[in-house]
């Protein structure tokens, strides 16, 4: 498998998901690329949200979930059994449509990660202030906020908030970064705050974004994948996928013939 | 019409803004129904303003600083009630000690570890039932558990203890309701950054529901320093002898005097009792319950204004 000339970020194989009865996904196969900024578009209701939630197994908490075929992260079945959960969401970072910032000040939201998967003897005071300056100027806050570091992170911009959020995954090093519809709560300065920070991310990551904003996706992505009714429609380039979609359903979407 | 002007039609349009006879009809029930309910809470109010003051007014010739320190003299008949009133510290200080980790470390386990099964729904439905069983049956309860099978004997032990499992049930509740005022939310962002759900409790969880956990465990527990039965079955006494004003006048294995206790003695067992006397005693156990909500209130208001969102 290594000598494959594509390496593949996130790869499904059949994916079906079912919340009791109700089948959420069907057969999905995908293969986001590495090193790209891959968007996730479809209606409401599609299975956007619930597909994103399968690559950190977060919906696994519900009991009445249950989902059949293989995920490999990074090549790496995420089902195997030496597969740790904890690893796992530590390497898959998420960030959400409302941001999130926990209830402590930015440094603490910042060092969170650290803290919870570092023993205590490890840590020092020198090594966190690092990491909130790295992770903080790598979203571009560094400056606004180095002196604002001990305020409380509810009480930011909605715009920083999600920012910080994004930081806060940083020091922990994920490889892949969910994100859904991380700029549906943000004004349209802060949605292309956003999108700069993304794009300047996404060198050193698998970025796969959700958002229900097409222009969002034009602009923003390299691969643009489309969902409908929980099935994978379409999957190619963003420019090709707008220009001339295969299916006719990819063509009713754009065009704005569905919700 | 097309053939009406648009002036004639916004006069014949704008009369529906006009007060008609159902819409008076609506607000005549509504001002009924507004008026009646506040009759309600007045009638609600009313038994209780005049209760307390009731009480207090036949309480105070006996009301003063001697009463609360002296311990009672001839038979109960003079004095003041000191034993009594540490008694009740003592029983509601030791009953929270056990039932605030105890039920506190149980919510935790049903809000946050416990998958929705029929074994935990099970105990979610026995915590709400039990919370309506009879004191007395508690009483009897912990004459058997604590006095006669685990051998504490009539005890301040086991009369917290039965106290302690009489407000589990409540604890349990309220905490369960402090643990749900935080935001889910809060707990996804600790767990998709690969926290453990301890980790998530304790670092996140357990400092912003805190405030509501200890008024709510404080405001329950202290609740019980009326009850009578429980602690006339397992360890409370009518009378003993301790010095005037000593803090520390009882040991865990002995029995106590308690106020619930002592009103009863003193209303309706010895005779040639004062009246004010008994009032006094039933001002007290209403001031004690008082002062310790009044502290948890202000607790709850202090860890409130520390907290982050
Ligand atoms: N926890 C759940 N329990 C039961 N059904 C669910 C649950 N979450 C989602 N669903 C259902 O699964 C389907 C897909 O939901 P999902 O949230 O993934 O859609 P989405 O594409 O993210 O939609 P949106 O664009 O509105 O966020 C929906 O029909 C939804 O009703
Ligand atoms: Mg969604």
């Amino acid at each position: 498998m290594s000598d494959q000339p594509q390496q593949f970020g996130i790869e499904t194989e059949d994916l079906c998901l079912w919340y009791e009865k109700f089948q959420a996904l069907i057969d999905v196969s995908v293969k986001v690329k590495d090193g790209l900024i891959t968007s996730l578009i479809g209606p409401s209701g599609c299975g956007k949200t619930t597909l994103l939630r399968c690559f950190n197994r977060i919906n696994e908490r519900y009991g009445y979930v249950t989902s059949t075929g293989i995920i490999k992260l990074l090549g790496k079945n995420i089902y195997d059994d030496d597969v740790s959960l904890i690893e796992l969401r530590k390497a898959v970072g998420m960030v959400f449509q409302r941001p999130n910032p926990l209830p402590i000040s930015v440094y603490e939201n910042i060092v969170f990660g650290l803290k919870i998967h570092t023993s205590r003897k490890d840590l020092n005071r020198v090594k966190l202030d690092e990491a909130v300056e790295q992770a903080l100027t790598e979203v571009g806050m560094w400056n606004d906020l180095k002196d604002h570091l001990n305020r409380r992170a509810i009480d930011l911009q909605l715009e920083q908030q999600q920012k910080l959020c994004i930081a806060r995954l940083l020091p922990l090093k994920p490889r892949i970064i969910l994100m859904d519809e991380p700029c549906s709560a943000l004004d349209v300065g802060g949605t292309s705050a956003i999108e700069e920070l993304m794009y300047s991310l996404k060198d050193r990551y698998t970025i796969l974004i959700v958002t229900h904003n097409m222009a969002q996706a034009r602009r923003a992505s390299d691969e643009c994948i489309f969902m409908l009714l929980g099935e994978l429609i379409e999957h190619s380039r963003t420019e090709e996928l707008f220009l001339n979609p295969k299916d006719s359903r990819t063509a009713d979407y754009i065009e704005g013939r569905y919700g | 019409m097309e053939a009406t002007t648009p002036a004639e039609s916004y006069t014949v349009a704008s009369q529906r803004f006009v007060e008609t006879n159902l819409v008076r009809k609506k607000l005549k029930a509504e001002q009924t129904a507004k008026w009646f309910c506040l009759g309600m809470v007045i009638l609600m109010i009313l038994p209780l303003v005049s209760l307390v003051t009731y009480v207090f007014i036949h309480a105070t010739p006996s009301l003063n600083l001697e009463f609360f320190l002296e311990v009672p003299k001839k038979g109960m008949t003079q004095g003041g009630i000191w034993p009594a009133l540490v008694g009740t510290v003592y029983l509601v200080l030791v009953a929270l000690a056990i039932s605030a980790p105890v039920g506190v470390m149980a919510a935790i386990y049903l809000n946050e570890y416990a998958k929705d099964n029929w074994f935990h729904r099970a105990i979610n439905l026995a915590v709400i039932n039990l919370a309506g069983v009879p004191s007395i049956v508690h009483a009897l309860f912990g004459l058997g558990a604590f006095v006669y099978a685990a051998k504490f004997g009539y005890s301040i032990i086991s009369a917290s203890l039965t106290l302690a499992i009489m407000t589990m049930p409540v604890v349990i509740t309220s905490t369960r309701e402090a643990l749900n005022a935080v935001p889910i939310a809060f707990r996804e962002a600790c767990w998709n950054t690969g926290a453990t759900k301890w980790q998530t409790i304790r670092r996140i969880v357990m400092p912003n529901s805190i405030s509501g956990i200890l008024t709510g465990v404080i405001l329950e527990v202290s609740r019980t320093a009326g009850e009578t039965a429980p602690i006339m079955f397992t360890g409370a006494v009518f009378y003993k002898a301790v010095e005037k004003g000593d803090l520390f006048p009882y040991f865990l294995d002995e029995q106590c005097m308690a106020l619930s206790m002592h009103l009863f003695a003193i209303s309706t067992q010895v005779p040639n009792v004062a009246e004010s006397m008994k009032f006094a005693t039933a001002i007290t156990l209403l001031g004690l319950v008082l002062a310790i909500n009044a502290t948890s209130i202000t607790l709850r208001m202090w860890l409130r204004s520390r907290k982050k969102w």
